[in-house]
């Protein structure tokens, strides 16, 4: 099956990404799944913040889009969206620029459960500057800035999120894209503040300094490494050592 | 467009006048986080905004803030926030974003003592720089300085006007003495309102047009537009190394202000005629300027007034001309001498500070007795 995806994104424009970026792929998801929900993609409105994530949509969908300060993608959101509720905005931002500067507004956000999509693109650490660590780069991993290893536990940001109260929560790697798109569509359709955790491979910053060798090697480790929430229900602790959980954690619906 | 409470006498605080200013100006959106001196502004927003349909919001921080009131700017709001000392330091890389994204937005500064944490509850002019380079790199801002209550009501509507008129953002640079300061002011009939200007298709971020204003869509409009503080080309497509795109955004965003100054400063003066020594003064000092100048004037001595109403941009030429008349300027400030300096630069005469950083207003006695000196 073959979509005109591309009447979704501003003519003229080459990618910014780098060959094996997860970037691109999500790309894709996301507009697949706007495509399939027939949203009209002008009644949209997306944010996005400073790194490699905050360039999915902005400057490449063809749409409203806002580029904002490092870190500050909800509160721009916020004011967006409360003075016009008709807006569906959708932020799209790297997991530095949420999780680690702009984490308290990610919990606010949350918190106050306002009608906003958040897709976090979880690389693993900041790629745009040259790869140094995040709050999401795994106990151990190499970094430009940790050299010797991550001497710090990681945010479980679905829990964390979901603690603060928001309505949809999940998490999804690009390695699961039909379960991603159709995440997408529930976050976009639920009212009230989704959250998406999308693992997206990063071979240039996070693949080389960690020996996961080729980009295809990192999709396969992901693939590997990604279980569904439901799977893993079944398995002892020890099976699941160094598995990463994925899967819906709140449907505001139930 | 008629002003939102019934024409008339009230007695308000600065700060309450603030409030009731953006109201009367249409303020759509408040974001703000409690501060003293500022927060009566954010309580009588979030009250009186339930009466008149305006979106109040609590943010978690004043970086919030003034993120909110960009975002919601591009949605079509009038905008604004208020805060004081530490909150407007927080504030400052907005204060860029809102610069290089040409957004409209309103900024209240009531400030109190500093550095640091400083004297909550005291006033100070501390903030007259940092209103002008507070954000880094080059850049232009609109500021205005009130002195009494009714100014501050008045100045806050402007502020709304120039920042929908020029794009950018503008600074009420007003002072813990105006904001709790209590007295009468006049509500007239009508209140003049500028709407940002809208051309369907055209470039939101260049324009050949004299002002250097491009118009302003808003989202949802199917412009699909691209908003970013990156360097842009005229329709907001990202140009980070091209010399010549930056050259000419930051020269365009320079002189949109600049260019335009005569026709955007607003001063005050009285006693000029003949006088020889000038006091040039602001905000609440300006009050105790005022009935010094008076007391002198009652004697014979020839001192007059001139009275900063905009702050930036500084109105070079007519201090330039006061410099080559008067035979000395004194500018009495609550601050170690900002304003006196860029005196200094334009005034051929003389510029002498009267410094005051106690934390408390500047009695009429001490300027008296300067003056006295000088003349
Ligand atoms: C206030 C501020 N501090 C630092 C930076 C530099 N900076 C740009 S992007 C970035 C990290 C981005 O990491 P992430 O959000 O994970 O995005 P990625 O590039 O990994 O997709 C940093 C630190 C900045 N732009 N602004
Ligand atoms: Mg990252």
């Amino acid at each position: 099956m073959t979509r005109d995806l591309e009447q979704y994104l501003r003519p003229g424009l080459v990618t910014a990404f780098c060959p094996g970026c997860g970037d691109g792929i999500l790309l894709g998801l996301i507009l697949r799944a706007i495509d399939e929900l027939k949203i009209n993609i002008d009644d949209m409105l997306f944010v996005s913040g400073i790194g490699c994530a905050g360039w999915i949509p902005s400057p490449n969908f063809n749409a409203d889009t806002l580029h904002t300060l490092h870190g500050r993608t909800i509160p721009f959101a916020t004011g967006a969206k409360m003075f016009n509720p008709k807006l569906q905005v959708m932020i799209i931002s790297g997991d530095g620029d949420l999780a680690d500067i702009g984490g308290n507004h990610l919990i606010h956000g949350a918190r106050r459960n306002i009608d906003l999509t958040v897709i976090l693109v979880n690389n693993f650490l900041y790629g745009m500057t040259g790869g140094q660590v995040a709050c999401t780069t795994p106990m151990g991993a190499f970094t430009m800035t940790t050299t010797e290893g991550n001497p710090y536990r990681p945010f479980d940001l679905p829990k964390l999120v979901d603690a603060a109260g928001a309505t949809y929560v999940a998490r999804y790697s690009v390695t699961q894209p039909l379960a991603l798109i159709s995440s997408i569509k529930k976050a976009v359709q639920i009212k009230g503040f989704s959250f998406i955790e999308v693992l997206s491979p990063c071979p240039i910053q996070f693949g080389r300094r960690n020996q996961l060798g080729t980009p295809i090697d990192m999709i396969k480790f992901l693939m590997d490494k990604c279980i569904m929430k439901e799977e893993a229900e079944g398995l002892s602790p020890e099976e699941l050592e160094g598995k990463i959980i994925t899967g819906e954690f709140s449907d505001g619906r139930n | 467009m008629k002003s939102i409470l019934s024409p008339g006498s009230y007695y308000f605080s600065g700060d309450e006048a603030i409030a009731e200013g953006a109201i009367a100006a249409r303020c759509g959106y408040f974001a703000g986080y409690p501060i003293t001196p500022a927060s009566e502004i954010v309580e009588r927003i979030s009250i009186r905004f339930k009466e008149t349909g305006g979106v109040f919001i609590q943010m978690e921080d004043e970086i919030a803030s003034i993120c909110s009131i960009i975002g919601a700017s591009w949605a079509g709001a009038r905008a604004m926030t208020a805060t004081s000392g530490p909150g407007f330091s927080l504030m400052q890389e907005g204060v860029g974003h809102a610069v290089m994204t040409e957004t409209p937005i309103v900024i209240i500064d009531v400030q109190r003592a500093g550095p640091g944490l400083g004297q909550a509850t005291r006033p100070a002019s501390g903030d007259i720089m940092q209103a002008r380079w507070g954000s880094h790199s080059d850049r232009q801002i609109i500021a205005l300085c009130p002195w009494s209550v009714q100014e501050a009501y008045d100045q806050t509507i402007d502020a709304f006007n120039l920042a929908e008129k020029y794009r950018v953002p503008v600074i009420l640079l007003t002072d813990e003495a105006v904001g709790h300061l209590r007295e009468k002011m006049d509500i007239r009939e009508d209140v003049d309102i500028f709407n940002r200007t809208k051309k369907p298709g055209a470039a939101p971020f260049g324009t050949e047009e004299d002002d250097g204003v491009p118009p302003m869509p808003t989202f949802g409009e199917r412009e699909k537009l691209l908003v970013t503080s990156s360097t842009h080309n005229d329709y907001g497509i990202r140009k980070t190394d091209d010399p010549l795109v930056q050259a000419k955004l930051v020269s365009r965003l320079y002189s949109k202000i600049m260019n335009n100054r005569e026709k955007i400063i607003d001063y005050d003066s009285c006693y000029m005629e003949d006088a020889e020594v000038v006091v040039v003064c602001y905000g609440f000092t300006a009050r105790s300027a005022l009935f010094a100048i008076e007391k002198l004037r009652g004697e014979g001595k020839k001192v007059g007034m001139f009275r900063l109403k905009t702050m930036w941009p500084f109105p070079d030429r007519l201090i330039r001309d006061i410099g080559s008349r008067a035979k000395k300027i004194l500018v009495p400030e609550m601050n170690k001498g900002q304003v006196v300096e860029e005196v200094m630069k334009y005034a051929s005469c003389d510029a002498i500070l009267y410094s005051q950083t106690n934390g408390e207003d500047i009695h009429p006695n001490a300027i008296i007795e300067q003056l006295r000196r000088l003349v």
